[in-house]
C-alpha cells in the first residue's frame, strides 16, 4: 500500500525538513509554494504606519510518496525537524495513492518507488541499509 | 535681459530632474498595489507625461502665466507656446529663455496630477482618468499656478510664498484626491481582505529618485544657478532626512522600524519643505521635516479609522505635508535667506504666517469643491471606476490586456 504524505512547513524549516529526511533515507519529495493560515489566522507586520494584518501567509507544501509501512517514521522526523512549538507550525495530511507510474521506464507500484538508497529500497522490518553520513 | 547659461545649464538640468519624479513616483506608488494593478498604476503615472506635457504646450502654460485676468486665470497670449522662445521673460526668469521656465513649470504641471491617482488605484476606469486628469489640470492646476506664481495672481498680490509649489502642488494634489476618493468609494473588500503591498523595492526605489529629484524640483525654483538654489537644496535634503528618521521612530514605537515607513517619511519631509526650501535656514530645515512626519503618520492613522479608501494616502503624505510646509513657510521664514521673500513669525512678521494661512484655506476649498464636481459628472456620464468582475480580475488584465509577471 502507498501513501502520499503531504505536509505544510514553515518556509524557514524547509532545510531542516530536507536534511532530517535525507538522513533517514527518503531520496525524492517535491515542495510547492502555498499560502494560507490555520487556527492563528494570520500575522501583523509593519506597515506605514504601525501594524497591519496578513491572513494569507506563505508556507511550503512538502510532498512524499512512500510505502505505507515507513510513513510513522517518516511523519515523525518531520515533526522533529519542523516543530518551534508555536502557532504557525503547519499540518500533515496523509492520503492513500491509487497507482505510481514512473515516466522513464514505464514501471508501475512500489517498483516505481523502488531507488537505491532510498527508504523504500529497505524491506518492512528490515535493516536501513542508508550509510550514514 | 541677457541670457546666463549657467542659470539655463542649470534649469535644464532640473527640468530632467523633475520629469524624472513622474516615473519615479509611478514605482512609488507602483509597489504599494497587489500585483494585479502594478501596470496599471504605474501607468497612471507614466501616461500623465504624455497627457499634460500637450496640454501643457497648448494651453496650460498661458492658463497659468499668460497675462493676468482678474487675478483668476492667465489670458491666451502664449496659446500653443506662441511667443515663448529664447527671449527672456522679465517678469519669471529675466536671465534663461522663456521657454525653458515654460518647460521647467510643464514637469511641475505634470506630477502634480500624478500624484492624486494614489487616491483611486486598483478601481478606477481608464478612460474616466483620462478626461478627469486634463480637465483638472485645465480647471485646478493651471489657475492656482496663476493664483500663486502668475503675475497678478491673487494670492501672489496677497504676498504668499510659495517656493515651488507647497500650495499649487501638494495641497492641490492632496485634497483633491480626498475629494476624489470620497466620490470613487472603497476597493471591493477594503478593511475585510488584507490589501497588501507587492513589491515595497520598487516604492523604495521610487523614493530614492524622488528625492534627488526633488533638488531640481526645490533647486530649480531659484531659477538659476545661485546661492538661492543651494540653500534650497541643502534645506530640502535636511528636511527629507529629518521627517525619515521621526517617522523611523513613530513605526518603531508602533511595531518595528517598516521601512516602508522609512521612505514615506522621507518623501512626506520633501513635500513640507517644498514651499519653504528657498526662504528658510537648514535649522528650520530640521523642525519643518522632522514636524511634518508625526503629521502625516497620525493622519493616515485618522484616515485609516474613517471609511474612506483615499488608498495610498496622497491627502495624508502631499495634503498635510504641504498644508504643515505652508504654514511652516509663514513661521520660519526669513530675508536673510531670500531678499526677495518675507520674514515669517517668528522673526517678528506674524502677518506673513496669517497670508499663508489664508491662502492654504482658499486652495483647499477650491480643489475640493472642483475636484468633487468634477469626479461627480465623471462617474455619472464616462464612469469612474471598472466593474465588480474588471476589479477583481485586475486592472492590469482588463484595462490594459496586459500582466506585469509571467
Amino acid at each position: 500500500m502507498t501513501k502520499k504524505i503531504e505536509a505544510i512547513i514553515r518556509e524557514e524549516k524547509l532545510n531542516d525538513v530536507k536534511e532530517a529526511l535525507r538522513n533517514i533515507g527518503i531520496v525524492g519529495m517535491n515542495v510547492i509554494e502555498v499560502k494560507g493560515h490555520g487556527r492563528q489566522g494570520g500575522i501583523s507586520l509593519a506597515g506605514r504606519t504601525g501594524t497591519y494584518m496578513v491572513d494569507m501567509l506563505p508556507k511550503l507544501q512538502v510532498n512524499i510518496v512512500l510505502s505505507d509501512h515507513n510513513v510513522e517514521r517518516t511523519v515523525k522526523t518531520i515533526i522533529e525537524a519542523a516543530k518551534t512549538g508555536g502557532t504557525g507550525d503547519g499540518i500533515i495530511f496523509i492520503y492513500p495513492v491509487e497507482d505510481v507510474i514512473r515516466i522513464s521506464s514505464g514501471e508501475r507500484g512500489h517498483d516505481a518507488l523502488m531507488y537505491p538508497g532510498d527508504i523504500d529500497s529497505v524491506p518492512r522490518n528490515g535493516k536501513n541499509t542508508v550509510p550514514a553520513k | 535681459m541677457e541670457i546666463d547659461t549657467g542659470d539655463t545649464a542649470w534649469i535644464l538640468t532640473a527640468t530632467a530632474l523633475v520629469l524624472m519624479m513622474t516615473p519615479a513616483l509611478a514605482f512609488f506608488y507602483g509597489g504599494m498595489v497587489r500585483k494585479k494593478n502594478i501596470l496599471s498604476t504605474l501607468n497612471l503615472s507614466v501616461i500623465t507625461m504624455g497627457l499634460i506635457s500637450i496640454q501643457w504646450v497648448v494651453v496650460g502654460y498661458t492658463l497659468a502665466f499668460g497675462s493676468d485676468i482678474g487675478g483668476i486665470v492667465g489670458g491666451l497670449d502664449y496659446l500653443g507656446l506662441t511667443g515663448v522662445g529664447a527671449v527672456p521673460n522679465a517678469d519669471y526668469a529675466p536671465t534663461i529663455p522663456h521657454l525653458a521656465f515654460a518647460a521647467y513649470q510643464m514637469m511641475f504641471a505634470i506630477i502634480t496630477p500624478a500624484l492624486i491617482t494614489g487616491a483611486f488605484v486598483e478601481r478606477v476606469r481608464f478612460k474616466g482618468f483620462l478626461v478627469f486628469t486634463l480637465l483638472w489640470a485645465t480647471l485646478v492646476y493651471d489657475p492656482v499656478a496663476h493664483w500663486v506664481w502668475g503675475m497678478g495672481g491673487i494670492l501672489r498680490s496677497m504676498g504668499a510664498l510659495d517656493f515651488a509649489g507647497g500650495a499649487v502642488v501638494h495641497i492641490t494634489a492632496g485634497f483633491s484626491a480626498l475629494a476624489f476618493a470620497r466620490v470613487i468609494g472603497t476597493r471591493k473588500g477594503y478593511g475585510k481582505v488584507s490589501i497588501e503591498p507587492s513589491n515595497i523595492p520598487y516604492t523604495i526605489l521610487g523614493a530614492g529618485l524622488l528625492w534627488m529629484g526633488w533638488f531640481g524640483f526645490n533647486g530649480g525654483s531659484a531659477l538659476g544657478a545661485n546661492g538661492l538654489a543651494v540653500n534650497a537644496v541643502v534645506t530640502t535634503n535636511t528636511a527629507a532626512a529629518a521627517s525619515g528618521l521621526v517617522w523611523m521612530f513613530l513605526s518603531w514605537r508602533d511595531n518595528k522600524p517598516s521601512v516602508l515607513g522609512i521612505v514615506t517619511g522621507m518623501v512626506v519631509g520633501l513635500v513640507a519643505i517644498t514651499p519653504a526650501a528657498g526662504f528658510v535656514t537648514p535649522m528650520a530645515a530640521i523642525v519643518i521635516g522632522g514636524v511634518a512626519a508625526p503629521i502625516s503618520y497620525y493622519a493616515i492613522k485618522f484616515r485609516q479609522k474613517s471609511s474612506l479608501d483615499e488608498s495610498l494616502d496622497v491627502w495624508a503624505c502631499h495634503g498635510m505635508g504641504g498644508l504643515w510646509g505652508a504654514l511652516a513657510t509663514g513661521l520660519f521664514a526669513t530675508k536673510t535667506v531670500n531678499e526677495a521673500g518675507a520674514d515669517g513669525l517668528f522673526y517678528g512678521n506674524p502677518n506673513q504666517f496669517i497670508i499663508q494661512a489664508v491662502s492654504v484655506v482658499i486652495v483647499v476649498i477650491f480643489s475640493m469643491l472642483v475636484t468633487y464636481g468634477l469626479a461627480t459628472v465623471i462617474n455619472k456620464t464616462i464612469g469612474l471606476r471598472v466593474n465588480h468582475n474588471e476589479e477583481e480580475v485586475g486592472l492590469d488584465i482588463s484595462e490594459h490586456g496586459e500582466r506585469a509577471y509571467t
